[in-house]
């Protein structure tokens, strides 16, 4: 790999995309999952709040509120990611996208943390 | 696979995004009202059972997500396995129809 493609990887920006990428994975396999715990629903009211009272476990929980961000994160990075190519790539304005899209996420998940805990 | 084929596949990709930035706004939004107090069955079910207006969100959510994960499994499967070709798309293909499936008999448990 030449110096230049290690030196990009420094830049705030290959941390959006590495977020970006890793989000949209773990969304990809969580989906699953979750369509599979709504379809309980389809044993009766009582067969979901099976799976619903297992969420209340504090592991899934932090795993829910971690997924919340995940979600807002791969809204906020990919809303940037339109921007930058239906609008256009304005390097000065990246840096205050990213923070903003980061910031928006963090705000999703802390918000959503405090609702459910 | 053709140029053109790559160019709808990059189309899709952006138009079933634009799609989920206003479907994931809403559930995120809806997600983070629901839980406050705890989140049961007969509430969630409540607000969802014989509404076709959730119905038909949920229905274009989830016809979003089939289109948009597939493709950028395709990209991941491409650039950071090395992984393309005909077996590839085959087997992006089959999660989209997966998800798509279960996406469906989801929807169809909670709004009947």
């Amino acid at each position: 790999m030449s110096a230049s493609a290690w030196r990009n990887r420094g830049h705030v920006a290959y941390g959006a995309f590495i977020i970006h990428r890793l989000s949209g994975l773990a969304l990809t396999l969580f989906l699953p999952v979750h369509f599979l715990v709504l379809g309980q629903a389809l044993s009766g009211e009582a067969a979901l709040d099976v799976s619903l009272r297992w969420t209340q476990a504090p592991l899934v929980q932090t795993s829910e509120i971690a997924l919340v961000f995940l979600l807002a994160a791969h809204l906020t990075g990919g809303l940037r990611l339109l921007f930058v190519e239906f609008v256009g790539w304005r390097s000065e304005a990246q840096k205050m996208l990213i923070a903003s899209a980061g910031g928006v996420a963090a705000f999703c998940a802390l918000v959503f943390a405090l609702n459910l805990l | 696979m053709s140029a053109r084929a790559e160019t709808r596949l990059w189309l899709a990709q952006r138009a079933s995004a634009a799609v989920l930035a206003l479907c994931v706004a809403v559930h995120l939004a809806t997600m983070i009202a629901a839980v406050r107090g705890g989140l049961t069955a007969a509430e969630m079910l409540g607000r969802t059972r014989g509404s076709i207006a959730w119905a038909a969100f949920y229905g274009v959510f989830v016809l979003a997500v089939s289109i948009h994960a597939p493709i950028g499994l395709r990209t991941v499967a491409s650039e950071w396995l090395g992984w393309r070709g005909r077996s590839a798309d085959v087997a992006c293909t089959i999660v989209g129809v997966a998800l798509l499936a279960l996406g469906a008999r989801a929807i169809l448990a909670v709004t009947r």
